[in-house]
């Protein structure tokens, strides 16, 4: 159970995201036929600071537009987000406030194979996030991404590497150290094992509940695979069509799941004896 | 921390060998010839390019003059050999304003959006609608032949060509998650144009600058031809193929001949290089 007195990372109140699809205006300028999507439908949630959630749910049902909030990349249509305390405005962000919540929010993105500069070495892409975040001279720096390098699993050699000598895990390791590099309070992961085959798949779980007992990040654990989920979190929010359908204790959601979507998420995992008509009214078995 | 398992994660990164595409070097190699010798004019040019000799016009290949004389006696070899400093300087200058200015541009639209973007595309568009040569030639009329009326027009002509090449990548790349990695790592907008989205549309961007020259090279040539850019007795290969005409029918078309040669023999340098650019940025691009 979370400790009462354990202070937030990130707070997020009622957040509704709406977006507008708009049909290519004509020549003429006429009118547009306007049709919206709600993708996030009033969702609150907390984190406390050194603790995990885990947002699920299946596609579409709003979880990586939450991650690009949060982090800053699409603006919310109304609701609240604090980090650290610090209510997020949407209105002019400048570089420096940027730079700011640089600090508090990192992100770990899906594709590792299109998350890093292909024109940046490792030691280049790290150096670039020490030099703005810290003060720290030539010498320093070398050392810290020297850190940065075996704290998430690769050695001093790969700094000289482009991305496009590393495989697919190695070049997750390195988003993981860039976002690790701004020191982050929270690091949201968007489905950043789902593209890794199964046993880099556990050895990046690892490391992230490694990281997370060496310098007390928050996590935000954005997946659509509920193993990989009782891995790595303590809380669990279930979304669907935008909405919160069931949140709880990783466990307790789990093993006991109360609302009707939630067991037929978990009705879905593949296991021995599981049969994909075994629920008539899943829509979930076409994934 | 790391376990057994992951020590096979660990290998050393894997360095590849660049391929080396001989037609890239071949084309490059010309053109560097032709910079050199652009370059070293006055000291390797055999006679003035300017000096006229009645007595020994229309001449054909000899030892004295080894690719003859034009019709006002003039040494062919040492007109081409000046004449590639203005045929070789123009398309770059156009080339240097066009891709500086299409670069600027597309970025900016791409990064920027919105009105900024659909404003940028307009008035590329509408520049679209005139050819390069017509620009050229408005040019002239309006401020009077010489070499810079036209290379302002072509710069301009050649800008939306740039532009929407550059933009259209620009936006593929803007939309990748390495770019919005670097926003959320509060790297500032300008750094992230210049930094990252630069070098990785820079290929495209040598690839359109080399086609692009090839294609402005000829038409400024046809420009010089019309008796529009430089005005003679300057030398270069669009006047000279002009000049040179009043002997084809004589039976001496040496003049012209060789002139044309060269200008063909350099765009197709050009667009070779343009080409192989192009295919190797495909393959990397994979």
């Amino acid at each position: 159970m979370p400790e009462p007195a354990a202070p937030l990372a990130v707070e997020v109140r009622d957040l509704v995201k709406v977006f507008r699809l708009r049909r290519s205006p004509g020549i003429g300028g006429g009118r547009s036929a306007a049709k919206t999507i709600v993708a996030v439908d009033r969702v609150s949630f907390s984190v406390a600071q050194g603790r995990s959630l885990a947002v699920v749910g299946e596609s579409g049902s709003g979880k990586t537009t939450l991650a690009r909030m949060a982090v800053g990349l699409e603006r919310p249509t109304a609701g609240q987000i604090a980090v650290g305390g610090r209510e997020r405005r949407w209105k002019h962000v400048g570089s420096r406030e940027r730079r700011r919540r640089a600090r508090e929010v990192q992100i770990v993105f899906q594709d590792p194979y299109s998350s890093l500069d292909p024109r940046q070495t490792v030691g280049r892409c790290l150096d670039e996030m020490l030099r703005l975040h810290f003060d720290m001279d030539h010498a320093r720096r070398t050392e810290r991404i020297a850190a940065l390098l075996e704290q998430v699993g690769l050695d001093e050699r790969h700094a000289a590497a482009y991305p496009r000598a590393l495989s697919g895990g190695q070049r997750q390791r390195v988003a993981i150290a860039r976002a690790l590099a701004c020191e982050p309070r929270v690091l949201i992961c968007d489905e950043a094992v789902a593209s890794l085959d199964v046993s880099i798949q556990a050895q990046v779980l690892n490391l992230l509940s490694d990281i997370r007992e060496e310098t007390a990040v928050s996590y935000l654990f954005i997946s659509h695979d509920l193993a990989v989920v009782r891995q790595v979190s303590d809380e669990i929010l279930v979304m669907k069509d935008g909405r919160v359908v069931e949140r709880g204790q990783t466990d307790r959601v789990l093993d006991d799941p109360a609302d009707p979507y939630t067991q037929r998420l978990l009705a879905a995992i593949p296991r021995p004896g599981w049969h994909p008509v075994a629920d008539p009214e899943s829509d979930l078995v076409t994934s | 921390m790391a376990t057994a398992a992951a020590i096979a994660e660990i290998a050393a990164p894997v360095r590849r060998r660049r391929h080396i595409d001989p037609v890239i070097v071949g084309a490059s190699v010309l053109i560097g010839a032709l910079v050199v010798v652009a370059l070293l004019a006055p000291w390797i040019s055999p006679y003035d390019p300017n000096s006229a000799n009645i007595l020994a016009t229309n001449q054909g290949v000899s030892a004295a003059h080894w690719l003859g004389t034009d019709p006002s006696g003039r040494d062919v070899l040492s007109r081409l050999i000046w004449g590639a400093r203005l045929s070789l300087l123009g398309p770059a200058l156009i080339i240097l304003i066009a891709t500086t200015l299409g670069t600027v541009l597309a970025i900016a639209s791409a990064w920027i959006g919105g009105l900024f973007d659909q404003v940028v595309s307009r008035v590329m568009d509408i520049l679209f609608a005139f050819p390069g040569l017509v620009l050229a030639m408005v040019a002239v009329a309006m401020f009077g032949s010489g070499p810079i009326a036209p290379v302002v027009a072509l710069s301009i002509a050649y800008t939306p060509y740039i532009t929407r090449i550059l933009r259209s990548a620009s936006l593929r790349e803007r939309n990748l998650p390495y770019i919005s990695a670097c926003y959320v790592g509060g790297v500032p907008a300008r750094s992230i144009c210049s930094r990252h989205l630069l070098p990785n549309i820079f290929p495209l961007l040598l690839t359109q600058a080399a086609l692009s020259f090839g294609s402005a090279l000829v038409t400024l040539a046809a420009v010089s031809y019309l008796g529009l850019g430089v005005q003679p007795p300057t030398a270069t290969w669009g006047l000279m193929v002009a000049t040179g005409q009043t002997a084809i029918l004589a039976g001496h078309p040496g003049a012209s001949i060789a002139s044309g040669i060269l200008i063909i023999v350099t765009v197709v340098a050009f667009n070779l290089l343009g080409d192989r650019l192009a295919n190797r940025h495909a393959v990397q691009g994979l």
